[in-house]
């Protein structure tokens, strides 16, 4: 195999900095992820770079060759959008890169500025990654879209909100270890179910916060990890990325998420496993609901089965299979084109054994990383394994 | 009047919704669509005609929005739904019902309104 290593990552708090650029978020984050692959920022060859709503935020464009020469390298650099899953598409471009043999160190990293404009200005520009004819205009908001994907969900499937309450529960406990986490408190079933409401059926503590924050990974060659003697037991197995119809309206299943059944399986056939192999997984939980659609497309659960999970305790980190330990995007914050990333750093961590939460899983060698976009019209999954 | 530019066939289609005479845009093989489409994201067919529109819908989901985006904040609280036409699913406002009363499988007629934060038109669905 020449899977491509993780050699570093870095991740900044993620929270409101109002005031951090950008630049100065994705620095922090790309600096300490070189620093800790121990490799000579001369020998980068490339910068994947995911963001969102950087025109929006912070009137800023164009921000590869920024984001470069924020971290002190001198490469090609290029912005990935994919709306919330702009990292893991960075990441899926680094990976082919890096076994494509066209460099043999890159950087991948995302960055995020959103808390500057204030709640109502993050949520419209949040929103243009619907479908602004069909859908903004009709008064969709994402709350709003998850809200209507959960209410397909309890119609077809059964569970309630209350199920929910259980995943919100479940990561705000994941978070409180998690020193980069945005929100580092307990909450309980009757906190979740009684906060305000959101877009019904969904509440506040269905939803993940507004954050700012950046996360960054030097990934290389084995041959160059080999040759370097740098410290990289975590390989990238396999990458998968899938996609579905932009506007809700026009798909065939409001309950379901193809696009991300696409992704698991093309990543499981590209690492040669089986969802039943997966030890622990970060997914892409920006409202309670997804991390349930998301289990289940990624095949750890059967469809309809998932609304349990965390009820029955099966993904807290005392369960069979833990999902989110790092407390999510729920608990830990979404920044939204760093999100990716940081679930690759997450899962590298837990692997290698120095997470804070990585003793839910002392024998864990696989893990995945579901990182989804706008309604889950994009997505990428990534299996980690860690050399035994 | 709106100085703003219009948005093509999304605008001739909310036209004909006024109208009455709403429509979709179907290929060869049965699937519909809203336009603007030049071909079918399903098969591929660019053979496509415009059909008329099922005069009612069934809501197939629907949620109360309270926190709403600028455009929206005099609006909020409202209802956003996907109703069921058969061969096409639309998004719109459901009005002329309390948010509490709107149920799954509720039959909706369709027309044009007004946002009432913005005054721009806005699909809105209204339960029979």
């Amino acid at each position: 195999m020449t899977d491509p290593r993780i050699a570093g990552a870095g991740v900044t708090q993620f929270g409101k900095h109002p005031e951090r650029t950008g630049r100065d978020l994705f620095a922090e984050a790309g600096l300490e992820a070189l620093d800790q692959s121990g490799v000579d920022p001369e020998d980068v060859e490339a910068l994947y770079y995911g963001n969102f709503m950087g025109e929006l935020a912070e009137h800023q464009g164009h921000q590869g060759p920024l984001m470069a020469e924020a971290i002190g390298i001198d490469a090609p650099a290029t912005r990935l959008e994919a709306a919330c899953a702009s990292a893991g598409a960075a990441v899926r471009e680094a990976v082919k890169t890096l076994r494509n043999g066209e460099a043999e160190v890159v950087v991948v990293g995302g960055a995020e500025r959103m808390t500057n404009i204030g709640t109502a200005a993050a949520t419209d520009a949040l929103a243009i990654a619907a479908d602004d004819l069909y859908e903004i205009r009709a008064g969709m908001t994402f709350p709003g879209a998850y809200a209507l994907m959960a209410r397909a969900y309890f119609d077809e499937f059964g569970g309630s909100h209350e199920d929910l309450a259980h995943v919100a529960v479940k990561n705000h406990e994941h978070a409180l270890v998690n020193e980069h986490a945005q929100i580092q408190k307990e909450i309980t079933v009757e906190d979740a179910m009684e906060a305000p409401t959101i877009a019904a059926p969904l509440g506040l503590y269905d939803s993940c916060p507004i954050t700012d924050g950046a996360a960054a990974a030097v990934l290389t060659t084995e041959a160059y990890a080999e040759d370097n003697d740098l410290d990289a037991p975590v390989a990238i197995s396999g990458t998968g990325q899938g996609g579905d119809n932009l506007a809700l309206q026009d798909r065939p299943h409001l309950a379901r998420t193809p696009a991300a059944d696409k992704a698991a399986h093309e990543a499981y056939a590209d690492a040669g496993i089986e969802a039943d192999d997966v030890d622990v997984a970060e997914v892409h939980d920006c409202f309670t609901i997804a991390e349930v659609l998301a289990i289940e497309s990624l095949g750890l659960f059967e469809p309809g089965e998932g609304i349990h999970a965390a009820t029955e305790g099966t993904t807290t980190r005392h369960g069979e299979l833990p999902v989110n330990l790092s407390g999510g995007l729920k608990a830990k914050g979404h920044p939204v084109g760093a999100t990716g990333v940081a679930q690759l750093a997450t899962i590298a961590w837990v692997l290698e054994g120095t997470h804070p939460r990585a003793d839910a899983v002392p024998d864990a060698s696989v893990g995945v990383a579901h990182n989804a976009g706008g309604t889950v019209a994009s997505t990428t999954v990534h299996v980690l394994e860690v050399e035994e | 009047m709106t100085e703003t530019p219009l948005n093509g066939e999304y605008d001739d289609w909310l036209d004909a919704i006024e109208d009455g005479d709403g429509y979709y845009v179907e290929c060869e093989a049965g699937h519909g669509w809203l336009p603007p489409r030049s071909v079918c994201p399903d098969c591929g067919s660019r053979t496509l005609h415009d059909e008329p529109l099922p005069d009612s819908g069934e809501i197939a989901t629907h949620t109360t929005i309270t926190v709403a985006t600028p455009q929206f904040e005099d609006d909020a609280p409202y209802v956003t739904a996907i109703a069921d036409f058969g061969p096409v699913s639309i998004t719109g406002l459901v009005r002329g019902v309390d948010p509490e009363d709107v149920s799954m499988g509720d039959v909706v007629d369709i027309e044009v309104g007004e946002r009432e934060t913005t005054g721009e038109r806005a699909v809105v669905f209204r339960p029979r």
